[in-house]
Order: C-alpha cells, then structure tokens, then sequence
C-alpha cells in the first residue's frame, strides 16, 4: 500500500430489515436470538418454489421530509429501503443533512464533502403494472406484439399505459440518486452491482473515496428487494433458493454451515452506515463504532453458477481476499476474534465458504466465533454485507457477540469469554458471479 | 494531488491497449476516420419491429459476431447481446496492449466496468405478462404469471440479465482475478468505473484494470422508457440527422449500442514489461447534482464540478493559455446527447469553469453520429479522446446546422479540426453525466515520460 493514509471509521448504522427499523433494536434482536421469516403477504406467491421470505413493514412515506412525500411515488421496493436505511443511518450519526426532520440538531455536513455510494441490485420492473399495460398490445394470436405497443401508424398505443416516469423507478441507481437529493450530498456517488457483495464493494469504494481525499464522509452499504415475482423466479433460476411452502418452518428450512439445511430463504432490507475520516469524526464528538483497518475484493473464475460445470469445494478467492485484508490491517489469524460470513444457507455453497475461512485462518478457524444473519432475516442480497459490518461495529461497540453465534467445528452455540476483549472482527462474503470482499474492523 | 511534483510511477496510470464495439464498426482506426468525416450511424430499428414507436429509429451495432472476435469455446456460449460486445472490445484492448503476450500476475488484474443490465428473454417474459392479467377481475394474478414463467422462462436468459454477470464473463475469459466491480449509473457509468478503476490502481490494489463499459438498449422496452420519459428524438422522417447537439432544432437523444474497453496500468507496470503507452489518465472528478430525478441542475454545477476535480488532480489550470493562445485542454468531448437541457446545461458547465477560455475551448459531441451508447457511452469516448491525443485531430459535433445560442461554445460543427498545426492534442477532457444526478469526468493527457 502507499503512504499513510486518512483512517476510516464507522459513526452512523442504518439497519431495516425483518428484525428491526433501528440500531438499536437491531442488536436487542440479535442478542435476543429473533428471527423473521415469514410467508411472503405482498403478493399470492403460492405459485413459487419459494414462498418464505424475511420481510420489512416500514412505509417510506414516514422516513422522508414531507416535501419529499408526492417522489416515493416513483420509488420501487429497493430504492425505499435504502431511503429509509440512510435516514436511519445519518441520524445515528448524528448528522443534519436537508433530509433531518424540523427542530433536528446535529453536524451540519459540508454537501461537496459528502459521498454516497449504494450496492443494487436489477431491480424487476412491476409484474401487475407491465401485465396490465402488456394485454393492451396483443396481437389476433393473443400474444404481445410490439406494433400495437407503439402509438404511430396503427399502433393500439399500449405503451402509453405505462407511466411516463416508468423507466425512472426501475434504474438500479435510483437508491443513491433519491439519498442524494434527500440528503444534499454532492461528493463522489456511485451503485455498485454486487449481490451478496454489492454493500461490501460500496463500503469499500467509500473508504478509497476518503482514504483518497475526494470525501470526508460518506452514506454506504446497500439495499434490495427481490421480493416480487420475478425476483424470486430469477433467484430460485440461480439456484440460490430453498423449495418452501407457505407454512414451512423456516427454521428447519435455512440453517447455515449445517449440512443438513435445505437451502436459502430470501429477505429485503437496507444497510447503510456513515463512514467517516477519523480525525473529521473526532473532532465533531462523534461517536465511532469501529475502524476500517483493512479490506480487499478479488474474483472468483468458478463460481458455483447454474450455467457453470466447475464446483471447485473451497473458494480460493474469497480465501485471497481475506488474506490480503487480515495483511492490510498488519495483522495474523489468531487477531480475529469473530468473523461474519455470508453462510447463505446453501449446504454446497456454505461448504465452500467455510473451505475458504479454513484456507485463511488454519486451525483457528474452527473454534473462531461465527455470526451469521441469514437464518434470522433471510438473504438480502444487496443490502446483506451492510447489516454484517453493522453487526460487526455493534459487537465491537458492545464488546459481546449475539445469540446463535456458532463455530465452523460445530461444537455447539458459543460461549465467549466475558474477559476477552474483541479486538478485531472479520467480515467477509463472495457473491453469484464470484466477487468476493473482505473487510476487517477494529475497536476503537 | 497536484502534478507539480510528479507522482511515482506506481501512482500513475496510463492507457495500454484499447477496443470497442460501436455503430460505427469495431476497427478503432476505421471507426476514428469515419467519425473525422461526420458520418452517421443512425438508422431506423432492424432489432425489432420499431414501426410504430414514436422513435423508430436508432445507431445500431450491425453484423456482429463475437466468434470473429475470439474463439468460441463453449465459455460464453450464454453471453447476453451486451456482454459479447464488451467480450470481444475486451479482446481488442488485451491484444492491442499486448497482454496476449506479456503476463502479468492474475490476481493483480481486475475488472470495474460499467454494464448495463441484460436483453430480457421477451417471447416467454411477455408470454407470462399476458398470461398474468385476469381480464374478468381486472387483477394481476401472480399464480398465473408464476405458472407460465415457470414454463417458458428458462435459467440461462435469466441470469445473464445481470450487469455483474459481464464482469465474470470478461475476469473468467482474461483470468483477471483482482478486485471485480460492476457499476450503474446510467449514462456515467464507464467514465466512473475508468475513473475509480484508476484510483484503486493508485492505491496499489491491482497492477492493470481493465475497464469500460457496455450497453445494448435497442429493445421493446428499453426504447418504450426513454420515449416515455419524452427524452428521445422523434425525428422519424430524417433519423441520420436526428442527433443534433448543440443545434437549435435538437429534440432529443438517439439510442446507440455496444461496449468500449481499455487496460489501465500502472506506469510501473506499463515499463516494466515495455508496453506502448497511449496516454496518461491525469484526473477524475466525481460529483452529485443531489438535485432532482428528472431534471439536471440549471447551472450544471455538478458537471462544472467534476470537470474542475478532474483538471485540479491533472494539474492544469483552466484559465492559463499556452504560446498559442490556446487553453491548455484541446478538447472537451461533451456530454452532447442533444436533448434540450443537457446541452445548455453542460455549456453553462463549459462556461463556468474555463470562464473568458470557454469559447476557445473546442467542445464536439460524437452522440452526434454515434448515439448515445449510455452506460457504454463514457468509455466508447474515452477512446475517441486517445485517437484525438494520438492524432492531434478532433471530431465535428455533425448534423450541427445552427449553434443554439444558449449553447453557442466552439462546438465544430460538421468539419473536424485539425490541431497539428497549433500543437496538437494534449490534454482532453471526457464528460459523462447520469440520470438522477451523477456527473463524471476523466481528464486524459499525451505521454510525455
């Protein structure tokens, strides 16, 4: 690496997903062992392999300045979650910001100064909105037909049943784009397609982003929700779903490192954090809840993909990148004293995991405390890394591990040492097409 | 950051090899020469039945077939459209940097592109649209749309639609296994991914990058949300001249397609194995407008303020002049999509951050004859910015017929200018700005040692 650089730390967490709209009441929950999975109530998914899913009920018209109500019509699912996840995040932080409520009072943020950048996902256009404007364009055979979709010649017009702003709703950088102008930050802004990575990849950019002088804070992490009918047909076509009835019980269902899960379970949420220049945190008084002292992305060539033959049993990727961030923060192995995986569920792809954790940790490895949060609130895709290095700042912050904490030697739920201090955690997670991260947090 | 002092090697990055898929061909001289000579791609639709859209037209990529670019080994056999364009500049850009030959470790290559999103798989999507819809009720019924989906639709199509599944495709066929990111947004999408694809090479986390971008739109739907938005050109009656930057009568964008790539490197890197170096990425500057969805800021402040970030990283002051008289950028490649509002907007850019020098600053738009490549856009002129450099010559901004006064900078309209005889091209300026507000911009100089 070059020379000295600005330190990054963690000052704001926006957590929403199935087990809380809080920080706070997202470690009560995990520390509480509560998980949500639940049928899937937004719409009939009785059609699906995968009917079980980790659910969010918060509205973003709550989250948002009034002014700011009439656009959250033009908000798909993922874009409000990551709107609510921000608001939640910068007032963590403390921050006043053009989206802070009436009589809110804070650290008025410098907008050039400030960045954002968001992990998304494609987000699936509207099922009952595109059938409902699709049956106007169809042909004598009764199957769609582009000529009666256009509103020229003879066209029947079907397109003008799509809402002008339609296409506006659907861009994958609409997230940022909404927090951005929420929140008046104009520095560096970016979205990032990472799946299970993507929050990862974003908060990582951001740390270059501050490290490099171009911010001095930024809102990061991710969010998304493929809880729509072609979401959950794409992810159960990508192999990444467990087959479950409405009525199933999760917890039989996604158990991870175990070899005897069923499969994976979708969730929708929002993880954003505020991440922030060490000396720029202190000397406005904040509160920092961990420092980033290492991180790394790297590829995968072989990931475990339907349309792939190769199924190589550890992943030597995700193993380079947590190398290099355990290096990168001048630390060895045993210095980790708990790692967050993604452990999405999946008997195959967990195994896999836990072959890269072995790769890099050695016998530490297998009695290194595990945290995972797909059993709790599913697998949430883009915003799911930002939720784990939120869990992995609480536990720092806290200085104790939640429930359902686990080891790779499977030698039951652990107990850890009241008088051990957590010094570092490691988190790290590959995604569908093989991007892997790995970040190391550090107490403060 | 300034370049007063110049950086170490290791902490600059340089341009070893380019390639890119565009409408115009996918020959980067050939395609250069016929962009000197105002020539337009733009054409009505052949990608589907257009006939009836408001904008029935567009710059499509013809005849191409990615076995003409690499060996069809079963890697890619389902690569979507947009991915085999970015395949088969990828494959220009590596034997064009020699990296074909030269190796450089794996692990200190990666990937950060900007891809669009794949072509849906249409006939069984749409077939389980229409299934869907309970006439009698007037409701979507999701069991029926699950129940034709899952019969029609198959894995394959599915998961090549997404973005990040092209930089697998691009780290699995090049054996980059470094860092890998996939970025959106929206038009800045590749002249971001260049931009911080060259950060992360300062900061010592890769050796060579390669990054760019590619995008395939030209689809029912993807054309049906810009004609929506009312962002599109409708000119029907006259689609090679529909693209008009900067002209009083412009009325919209015109759909372009296809992928440019280039391989970043650091100059350490560049020396060390003897590569030809086409020219130095100098500065990048990032901005949001934080704005509105819709509309960008009247005064174009995002964009002025990328452009200044990206000139302060190079090092060059926009206010000084060289022997000749001349600013010290040669060339702006504008935005330029030829709506109504970009080009104001991004001359009122133009004008405030180079001041009493905007109107000797050349500023052209190549969306002109290429449409408007979106997410690929900002890589495909990237790569007319390093023919520009190599070349001292700049393209016109064609089907420019009356300078918009609102606009009214040194726009080139029609004929390209040769620079030669001034100096030539040494430093350039390329814009890339997004819906909802992301404004970026690479500032790319002559190799000078």
């Amino acid at each position: 690496m070059t020379a000295p650089h600005r330190s990054v730390v963690i000052t704001g967490l926006g957590t929403i997903c199935s087990i809380a709209d809080s920080p706070d009441t997202f470690w009560e929950s995990l520390c509480d062992g509560t998980t949500s999975i639940s049928a899937i109530e937004s719409f009939d998914a009785s059609g699906f392999t995968s009917q079980l899913a980790g659910q969010v009920s918060a509205k973003v018209r709550d989250w948002v300045p009034k002014s700011y109500r009439k656009a959250t019509k033009v908000m798909a699912r993922d874009t409000e979650l990551g709107v609510i996840a921000a608001k939640i995040a910068s007032d963590h932080a403390g921050l006043l910001t053009s989206g802070s409520d009436e009589g809110d009072t804070g650290f008025q943020i410098n907008p050039a100064r400030t960045g954002c950048q968001i992990g998304a996902g494609l987000i699936a256009a509207d099922t009952a909105e595109m059938s409902r404007a699709v049956v106007t364009a169809t042909d004598s055979s009764g199957a769609f037909n582009t000529k009666e979709w256009g509103t020229e010649d003879d066209g029947q017009a079907g397109m003008n049943n799509l809402p002008p702003l339609w296409l506006l709703k659907y861009l994958p950088n609409m997230p940022a784009c909404h927090v951005t102008i929420i929140h008046g930050l104009q520095g560096p802004s970016n979205t990032i397609m990472g799946a299970e990575a993507g929050a990862l990849l974003s908060i990582i950019e951001s740390t270059r982003v501050i490290r490099r002088n171009a911010a001095d804070m930024c809102l990061t992490g991710g969010a998304e929700s493929r809880i729509n009918p072609l979401g959950l047909l794409r992810w159960d076509y990508a192999g990444r779903l467990a087959e479950s009835v409405a009525d199933a019980d999760p917890s039989e269902i996604i158990k991870p490192f175990d070899p005897s899960s069923q499969g994976s379970i979708m969730g929708e949420a929002g993880g954003m954090l505020v991440v922030e220049e060490e000396t720029h945190a202190n000397k406005r008084g904040a509160t920092a809840y961990a420092r980033i002292t290492g991180y790394a992305t790297t590829q995968s060539i072989n990931p475990t993909l339907p349309i792939f033959d190769e199924d190589p049993a550890d992943d030597e990727a995700l193993s380079r990148a947590i190398d290099i961030a355990i290096a990168q923060a001048g630390l060895s192995p045993q210095d980790i004293n708990a790692v967050l995986p993604l452990g999405i569920g999946d008997a195959n792809l967990d195994a896999r995991e836990a072959g890269a954790i072995r790769r890099s940790l050695g016998d530490h490895a297998e009695t290194v405390p595990l945290v995972t949060l797909t059993e709790r609130i599913g697998n949430t895709l883009s915003a799911h890394a930002g939720l784990m290095t939120a869990t992995g700042a609480l536990i720092l912050h806290h200085q104790h591990l939640p429930a359902l904490t686990r080891t790779l030697n499977n030698s039951g739920v652990y107990t850890p040492d009241k008088n051990t201090p957590i010094q570092h955690i490691l988190i790290c997670t590959s995604s569908l097409a093989g991007q892997c991260s790995a970040l190391v947090l550090s107490k403060i | 950051m300034s370049t007063n002092q110049p950086l170490p090697d290791d902490q600059r990055v340089v341009i070893t090899g380019a390639g890119w898929v565009t409408p115009l061909g996918t020959d980067i001289d050939t395609v250069w020469e016929r962009l000197l000579n105002a020539e337009s791609a733009v054409a009505p639709i052949t990608h589907f039945d257009a006939s009836t859209f408001a904008t029935n037209f567009a710059a499509e990529v013809r005849d191409f077939k990615l076995s003409d670019f690499i060996e069809d080994d079963g890697l890619h056999s389902t690569a979507g459209l947009s991915t085999q364009y970015a395949l088969a500049a990828c494959q220009n850009a590596f034997k064009a940097a020699k990296l074909d030959q030269h190796s450089i470790d794996p692990a200190r290559i990666g990937v950060y592109l900007g891809a669009g999103e794949g072509v849906l798989d249409y006939e069984p999507y749409m077939a389980a649209n229409v299934a869907a819809w309970d006439h009698e009720a007037r409701a979507f019924n999701p069991k029926a749309w699950a129940d034709t989906a899952y019969a029609g639709m198959t894995p394959a199509p599915e998961l090549e639609q997404e973005p990040q599944l092209t930089a697998l495709h691009i780290a699995r066929r090049f054996k980059a296994q470094g860092p890998n990111l996939n970025c959106m947004t929206a038009c800045a999408a590749s002249t971001q991914a260049i931009g911080e694809a060259a950060e992360l090479i300062r900061m010592g986390e890769a050796d060579a990058m390669i990054a760019g971008g590619c995008h395939a739109m030209i689809h029912t739907l993807g054309i049906t949300g810009f004609i929506r938005l009312t962002a599109m050109s409708t000119r029907r009656d006259d689609p090679s001249t529909a693209s008009r930057p900067f002209d009083v009568s412009r009325n919209g964008f015109v759909m372009g397609e296809g992928a440019g790539i280039v391989i970043l490197e650091s100059l350490a890197s560049a020396k060390k194995r003897g590569a030809n170096i086409l020219a130095e990425i100098s500065g990048f500057g990032s901005t949001a407008d934080a704005y509105r969805i819709t509309d960008i800021h009247p005064d174009g402040q995002g964009g002025a303020g990328a452009m200044k970030l990206a000139l302060e990283q190079a090092g060059i002051d926009p206010h000084e002049l060289d022997e000749h008289g001349n600013p010290l950028v040669q060339w702006i490649n504008a935005h330029g999509t030829s709506t109504q509002e970009n080009d104001k907007t991004e001359s009122n850019a133009v004008r405030s951050v180079f001041q009493d020098n905007a109107m000797k600053v050349p500023f052209s738009s190549v969306k002109s004859m290429l449409g408007h490549l979106i997410q690929a856009a900002g890589a495909v002129e990237l790569i007319t910015c390093l023919k520009a450099i190599e070349t001292g010559k700049i393209p016109p901004t064609a089907n420019l017929k009356e300078i918009d006064p609102v606009c009214g900078l040194d726009h080139i309209p029609g004929q390209a200018r040769d620079c030669n005889p001034t100096g030539g091209v040494n430093a350039t300026l390329s814009n890339s700005f997004g819906f909802g507000g992301q404004n970026d911009c690479v500032c790319l100089t002559k190799y000078t040692g």
